[in-house]
């Protein structure tokens, strides 16, 4: 048996991801959601990043993004965009939308290496930004496969 | 065989929102894994995924994508809505490292 | 004795010979089934992901298996549906009454020694490798078609040695952490280990989904995980030891409704 598998195995990396120290992360994570805003302003609200707060397996985790907007030419979703704390990279998804969405409501299964923030951001077609912060609890596997 | 399964009603009157959930067979290999010999396996995942809405009337438009990371899971699952305009094809796409590319269409009937 | 002492004496003896005659007490209720589904220890999120078909990762290999189900294979150039037709209805209720008895054999069989037995003999194709993902897809499109049947292994009595052996080997200590299976998920199921909620092994919906491994696998991958989990050599894919634990853990969970293919975390 592969002793140093066995010893990363048990600290998470199943999941094919390493945690990293929170200190640099916290300043990657601003960066990323810049990045992605092109430095606007981020308000609260509007967008809302549905996940379990405790989660068995950080493998697939479901996540539901649902943002209030009548999706018209004039008023609609852009984008939703999906950040992490302490994952290798920050970014998880950019979704696309637009009028012929309908709905902004989407769906998708993420992977998390431990437990740490998520971070939801919309774009909104008059060109606002808005986010949502949640705390997810990433419990780990005790028998992983050697 | 990277089967993908589409869930969407195949009917809907005009201006309906119809939910569409696609699941498609890929590893999604993050790039940050170690394999079995100790050197990272390489990344290995899908990158884009695009839903077009052709209504075989000249009009042929994008109306959902994604950019796709390392974080989301293997198998992925997306789920999105699109409103039901003309009956058509709607077009499915996912594209990604090492040239996977994949299409799958599904028909709609739409009634007014 | 006084005359109203005897009274009393022979009233108290007659009302406890009335009480004899008229027959023992009335039963207590019987105790609602204590054994519960792998399913019910998971939470909200991932319940969720194993009821929606349309969600459940597992059924890509489903349908995986509805194509193989389908396709001619070996120098026979038939399909599995040349013989077995339409799998909704031929196999319905299959997978609930495996491992069963081989009389050629003279040993149990498991559902894809039996897989393996058709592609091999009827099919005349080369076996699938263990845990390959046609032999996964056809596995879990046949099991699937006995969701909601209850597990019902054959009253066979040529099942007997091999069901007792799977007994003795669950409540076996094995590996550098010297555990049996019985230790942690018959004595500590519903507790934690780790951060994980001990379930208490019940087979009711293999193949299926483990988060874990993001894919598709079997009862015997479970297996030796789990082997591996105690640090102990695990037994090989098909060993006669991991299909006799595949009996035992099925008769155990006899009555229990098949829900394959399940999602686990």
């Amino acid at each position: 048996m592969n002793r140093r598998l066995l010893l990363t195995a048990a600290l998470g990396v199943g999941t094919g991801l390493v945690a990293r120290p929170a200190f640099a992360t916290a300043d990657e994570l601003q960066a990323a959601i810049a990045t992605f805003a092109g430095g606007a302003t981020m308000r609260a609200g509007r967008v809302n990043l549905a996940v379990a707060p405790l989660v068995e397996n950080g493998n697939s985790v479901p996540v539901t993004l649902t943002v209030q907007s009548p999706m018209t030419a004039a008023d609609h979703v852009k984008a939703i965009a999906v950040f992490n704390e302490r994952n290798p990279q920050r970014e998880v998804v950019v979704f696309r939308l637009g009028p012929r969405a309908g709905r902004a409501v989407v769906a998708t299964r993420i992977r998390l290496a431990t437990s740490q923030q998520l971070v939801a951001v919309a774009q909104m077609s008059d060109g606002t930004f808005w986010s949502h912060t949640v705390d997810v609890i990433v419990t780990l596997a005790a028998c992983v496969e050697a | 065989m990277a089967r993908a399964l589409i869930t969407m009603p195949r009917t809907a009157k005009r201006g309906d929102v119809i939910e569409i959930r696609t699941l498609i067979a890929h590893p999604m290999e993050t790039g940050y894994r170690p394999g079995e010999d100790g050197r990272i396996r390489p990344r290995d995942i899908i990158r884009r995924f695009s839903c077009h809405y052709d209504d075989g009337g000249g009009i042929d438009e994008l109306v959902f994508s994604a950019e796709l990371f390392p974080a989301i899971a293997a198998n992925p699952l997306i789920s999105f809505s699109t409103v039901a305009t003309a009956s058509g094809t709607l077009r499915f796409m996912w594209e990604g490292d090492n040239g996977f590319a994949q299409t799958e269409r599904v028909s709609i009937s739409v009634t007014a | 004795m006084k005359p109203a002492t005897r009274i009393v004496v022979f009233a108290v003896l007659a009302h406890a010979l009335a009480a004899m005659a008229a027959g023992p007490a009335p039963e207590i209720a019987a105790k609602p089934d204590p054994r519960r589904s792998g399913f019910s220890f998971m939470t909200p999120a991932v319940q969720a992901m194993q009821r929606d078909d349309a969600q459940n990762p597992a059924m890509l290999w489903v349908n995986d298996g509805e194509a193989l189900w389908n396709a001619k294979a070996g120098a026979s150039d038939k399909a599995c549906a040349a013989c077995h037709g339409v799998a909704p209805t031929s196999m319905r209720g299959v997978a609930a009454r495996y491992p069963a008895f081989d009389a050629a054999l003279k040993r149990p069989v498991d559902l894809r020694q039996r897989i393996q037995q058709c592609r091999v003999g009827r099919q005349q194709a080369a076996p699938w490798p263990d845990e390959s993902a046609d032999l996964l897809s056809v596995e879990s499109y046949v099991a699937f078609q006995s969701r909601g049947v209850a597990i019902a292994p054959p009253a066979d009595a040529r099942l007997q040695p091999f069901t007792e052996r799977g007994a003795r080997l669950y409540g076996a200590r094995i590996g550098q952490l010297d555990f049996s299976c019985a230790q942690c998920h018959d004595d500590h199921a519903g507790q934690r280990l780790g951060g994980s909620v001990i379930p208490q092994a019940h087979p009711s919906g293999y193949p299926l989904y483990r988060l874990e491994w993001q894919g598709l696998g079997s009862l015997q991958r479970r297996l030796r995980n789990c082997m591996a989990g105690v640090r102990a050599e695990p037994f090989a894919y098909g060993s006669a030891e991991l299909v006799a634990l595949e009996l035992y853990l099925m008769q155990r969970a006899a009555g229990m409704a098949m829900e394959s293919p399940a999602v686990r975390p």
